[in-house]
C-alpha cells in the first residue's frame, strides 16, 4: 500500500482588522505553513452606495463624492468627473482652468505615491519612510487648503474649470515645492531603492507579464509596471496635457521592485509637468463663462440681479445636462479613473458607473499570491496601492 | 557603614543564633546584590524604550514624546502606569497557566543573565569561571517563553509568529555561540573577567572584526528586533506571538525584550569592545564602568539606528543568511583563529 501524506493547510483571517490591510481589505489565505496556496479578496466593507447616490444629486452636488472615492488622490478622481460633465456639455475650460488642474492633478499624484511609499515602506518595514513622505504631503496638503479651503476632500474643480484662482503666493510656494522635491525623492531613493533588503523583499515577488496585466484590465502604473507604455495622458490627453512634455516610465519584469520604481520615476516626470504648467500658465478666466453652468463671480452677484438668479438656480436647481451617454477616464494615479454617465436630460445623471483601477488590481491577488510566502502578501498589496474606498465605492 | 554592619551584625547573630544567622546572612546579602543590580537594569530599560522613541524620533524627523516631564523624561513611568491600569484580557480557549507563564519566562532569563556580567573587576554578581557557557544556556531558555505564548493564546497569527521566533531564535543562537568560540579560544577563559583582562593589549574587535559584525548581527535576531523582527512583524502577523498580549503580561514581554538588548550590546562590549578598558591608556583615570557603558550605549544606539533605517527580512531569506552565510564565515574563522594561535605559538 502506498504510503499517503497528508497534506494540512490552514486558514488565516488577513483583514479587515490588519495594519496592512490598507483600510479594510478582507484576504482569506490558506497557507501551507508560510507559504500561500490560496488567496481570495473580499471586498464590500466600506460601500457606501456612491453610484446610487449620484443619481440623487446635481451634477454639481455629485463632485465632493469623488474626493470620497479613492481618498488619497482625491482631486484627480474629481477630474474624471467633471471632464465627463463637460463633454456631455461640450464645453471646454479656459486655458488657465486647464493648467491650475493639470497642477493639482500633478499634485495629488504626488500626494498618492508619496502615501504609496509610505504604506509599501511600512509594510515591508521600513518605518522611516513613512515618517518622511508625510512630511512632504504635508505640504501638498496645505496648497489643498490653501487654494480650496479643505485639507483633504477639496471639491475644487468645477465643470468648465475650477472654484477659484490661485491665491496669492500659491504660485511661488507650488514652484519651491517643485523645485526642491526632486532631492527629496533622491532622499527617499537612497533608503529604499539600493537598499539589499529592499530588493530582496520586492524584486521577483508578484511577477504579472505584460499581456496577463492587459488580461486582467491592469491600468495605471501596474500596467506600465510590466512594460506596458500605456498612459491616458498621452494615449487621450485631456485639458492641458497635449501641451506637456513628460516621459512615460516603463517596467521591464513586471515584479513588485519595478512597479515601486515606476511610481517614483512617476514623482520625478509629475514635478517636471507641473514646472512647464507653471511657466506656461497665463492670467486670465478660470471658469467657464456662461453663467447658466458655472458659478457667477460673487462681485457681480452684488449688483447684478441676472448673476443672483444665476447663482440661485444653480444652487438649487443645478444645471441642466443634454440627453446622452459618455465616458470620461483620466489617468489617475491608481490607474484609469472613468465615469460612464447617462443622461436623460435635466439636472440629474440618469445612471453613473465610476471604473476604479483598484478593482481590476485587487483581483490579482488571487493570482500574483500563489507560492509566496505569508510575508509576501503584505508587499503584494502595498505594491497594488489599493485604497477601498474606490473599490467598494 | 562599619557600624551599620557591625549593629546588623550583632542583632542578627541574636535573634537567630550563631547556627543560623551565617546562613541567613548570605541569603539577605545576595538578595540586597540582586536588588541593587536589577534596579538600575529595570531603570535602564525603562529609559532605554525612552531613548529609543526619542532617537527613532530625530532620525524621522518628528520630536518624540516630550509630554510627560521635561524632554519626556517620564513618560516610562506613565507608559507603566497605564500598562498596570489596564484590563489583562484573556483569550477564549486559551491555556490560562501557560498563557500567564509566557511572559515571565521571557523576562526572567532576561535578568537572570546580568548574574555574571562584570561591569568592572570587582562589579560582579556571581564571578563564575564559567560565565560565558552560563550566558548562552540561559539565553536559549527564552524561545520556551515565545514558543508558549503563540501555541497558549490560540491565534493563528500568534503560533505563526512562534514558530517564526522559535526557528529564527535556534538558529541564530548557533551562529551566536560560533562567534563567540573564537574570543574564547584567544582568552583562553570562559570567564567573561579573564576574557577583558586579556584584551589589555589589543581588543578582540580587530583581529575578530568578522566575527564582532556577525555577532552584532546575530545578536539582532536573536531578540527579534529590526529588520529580523518577523516574529513580531506587524504587517504580516499584527504583533507575533503577543498578539493577544495585554496590559502588563505584554509588557512584561517587552522589559524581556529590552533587557535582553542592553545585555547583549554589554556582552558584545565585554567580549569584542575590550570591556571596562579604556581605548587609550590614559584614559584610564576615568572609572571602567563608564567606559564599558559607553560602549554598550553605543551598540544600543546602533540597534535603533538598524531599526529606523532598514526594511523587515522575509522568513527564508533571514534563515538563509543565517545558515548559509553566517554560519561558514563564522566556522572558518574559528579554523583561522586556531591557525593563527598555532603559528604565533600561543597554544
Amino acid at each position: 500500500m502506498a504510503e499517503q501524506t497528508e497534506f494540512q493547510t490552514y486558514t488565516v483571517n488577513f483583514g479587515p482588522q490588519h495594519p496592512a490591510a490598507h483600510g479594510v481589505l478582507r484576504l482569506l489565505l490558506d497557507l501551507d505553513g508560510e507559504v500561500v496556496v490560496r488567496a481570495d479578496p473580499h471586498i464590500g466593507f466600506l460601500h457606501r452606495g456612491t453610484e446610487k447616490l449620484l443619481e440623487h444629486k446635481s451634477y454639481l452636488q455629485g463632485l465632493p463624492y469623488f474626493d470620497r472615492l479613492d481618498y488619497m488622490s482625491m482631486i484627480s478622481e474629481e477630474h474624471s468627473w467633471v471632464l465627463a460633465v463637460e463633454r456631455m456639455l461640450g464645453i471646454t475650460p479656459p486655458e488657465r482652468a486647464q493648467y491650475i488642474r493639470v497642477i493639482f492633478s500633478e499634485l495629488t499624484r504626488i500626494l498618492n505615491h508619496l502615501l504609496f511609499l509610505a504604506a509599501h515602506g511600512l509594510d515591508v518595514g521600513a518605518m522611516t519612510m513613512f515618517i518622511y513622505a508625510f512630511r512632504e504631503r504635508e505640504e501638498i496638503i496645505d496648497m489643498y487648503e490653501a487654494v480650496s479651503g479643505a485639507r483633504i476632500h477639496a471639491a475644487y474643480f468645477r465643470p468648465g474649470g475650477v472654484a477659484k484662482d490661485f491665491p496669492e503666493g500659491l504660485a511661488e510656494r507650488i514652484q519651491g515645492f517643485v523645485d526642491s522635491f526632486p532631492s527629496k525623492i533622491d532622499e527617499y531613493e537612497t533608503l529604499l531603492t539600493g537598499n539589499r533588503i529592499w530588493k530582496q523583499r520586492l524584486v521577483d515577488i508578484g511577477v504579472v507579464s505584460a499581456a496577463e496585466a492587459l488580461d486582467m484590465g491592469f491600468t495605471g502604473p501596474m500596467l506600465r509596471g510590466s512594460g506596458v507604455a500605456w498612459d491616458l495622458r498621452k494615449a487621450e490627453p485631456y485639458d492641458a496635457y497635449d501641451r506637456l512634455e513628460f516621459d512615460i516610465p516603463v517596467g521591464k519584469n513586471g515584479d513588485s521592485y519595478d512597479r515601486y520604481l515606476v511610481r517614483v520615476h512617476e514623482l520625478r516626470q509629475s514635478t517636471r509637468i507641473i514646472q512647464q504648467c507653471l511657466q506656461q500658465m497665463q492670467p486670465g478666466p478660470v471658469r467657464y463663462e456662461d453663467y447658466k453652468i458655472s458659478t457667477p463671480y460673487r462681485k457681480e452677484m452684488k449688483q447684478g440681479m441676472e448673476s443672483l438668479i444665476h447663482h440661485f438656480k444653480l444652487f438649487s436647481e443645478g444645471f441642466t445636462v443634454p440627453a446622452g451617454e459618455v465616458y470620461a477616464a483620466t489617468e489617475s494615479p491608481k490607474g484609469e479613473l472613468g465615469v460612464y454617465l447617462i443622461s436623460q436630460g435635466g439636472n440629474k445623471p440618469y445612471r453613473v458607473k465610476i471604473r476604479a483601477a483598484g478593482f481590476n488590481h485587487l483581483q490579482a491577488v488571487k493570482r500574483m499570491a500563489l507560492g509566496h510566502m505569508l510575508a509576501d502578501v503584505t508587499t503584494l498589496v502595498g505594491s497594488i496601492d489599493i485604497v477601498f474606498g474606490e473599490i467598494d465605492r | 557603614m562599619n557600624e551599620l554592619h557591625q549593629f546588623i551584625q550583632s542583632h542578627g547573630l541574636a535573634l537567630l543564633g550563631p547556627q543560623w544567622w551565617p546562613m541567613a546572612w548570605t541569603l539577605l546579602w545576595t538578595l540586597i546584590k540582586i536588588i541593587l543590580l536589577i534596579t538600575p537594569v529595570m531603570i535602564c530599560v525603562s529609559y532605554y524604550t525612552l531613548a529609543e522613541r526619542k532617537i527613532i524620533g530625530a532620525m524621522q524627523v518628528r520630536i518624540g514624546p516630550n509630554r510627560a516631564g521635561f524632554f519626556g523624561v517620564l513618560q516610562p513611568f506613565a507608559d507603566a502606569i497605564k500598562l498596570f491600569c489596564k484590563e489583562t484580557i484573556i483569550p477564549q480557549g486559551s491555556k490560562k497557566a501557560v498563557f500567564f507563564l509566557a511572559p515571565s519566562l521571557t523576562l526572567v532569563p532576561a535578568l537572570l543573565m546580568w548574574a555574571v556580567v562584570p561591569f568592572s573587576p570587582e562589579l560582579i554578581l556571581a564571578d563564575v569561571n564559567v560565565g560565558i557557557l552560563y550566558v548562552l544556556s540561559i539565553s536559549s531558555l527564552g524561545v520556551y517563553g515565545v514558543l508558549m505564548s503563540g501555541w497558549s493564546s490560540n491565534s493563528r497569527y500568534a503560533f505563526l509568529g512562534s514558530m517564526r521566533s522559535a526557528g529564527q531564535m535556534i538558529s541564530y543562537e548557533v551562529a551566536m555561540g560560533f562567534t563567540i568560540i573564537p574570543v574564547v579560544m584567544l582568552s583562553g577563559s570562559l570567564s567573561l573577567k579573564d576574557i577583558v583582562a586579556s584584551q589589555q593589549g589589543v581588543w578582540n574587535v580587530i583581529p575578530l572584526l568578522p566575527m564582532f559584525v556577525i555577532y552584532f548581527i546575530s545578536v539582532v535576531a536573536e531578540t527579534n528586533r529590526s529588520p529580523f523582527d518577523l516574529p513580531e512583524a506587524e504587517a504580516e502577523l499584527v504583533a507575533g506571538y503577543f498578539t493577544d498580549y495585554s496590559a502588563m503580561s505584554f509588557g512584561l514581554f517587552f522589559l524581556g525584550e529590552y533587557a535582553n538588548m542592553i545585555l547583549v550590546s554589554f556582552l558584545g562590549s565585554l567580549m569584542f569592545l575590550g570591556g571596562w578598558l579604556p581605548p587609550l591608556g590614559f584614559l584610564g583615570f576615568i572609572p571602567g564602568i563608564i567606559w564599558l557603558s559607553l560602549k554598550a550605549g553605543f551598540l544600543m544606539f546602533v540597534f535603533l539606528w538598524i531599526r529606523a533605517t532598514f526594511p523587515r527580512y522575509r522568513y527564508d531569506q533571514l534563515m538563509r543568511l543565517g545558515w548559509k552565510v553566517f554560519l561558514p564565515i563564522s566556522l572558518s574563522w574559528i579554523f583561522l583563529t586556531g591557525l593563527g594561535l598555532h603559528l604565533f605559538g600561543k597554544v
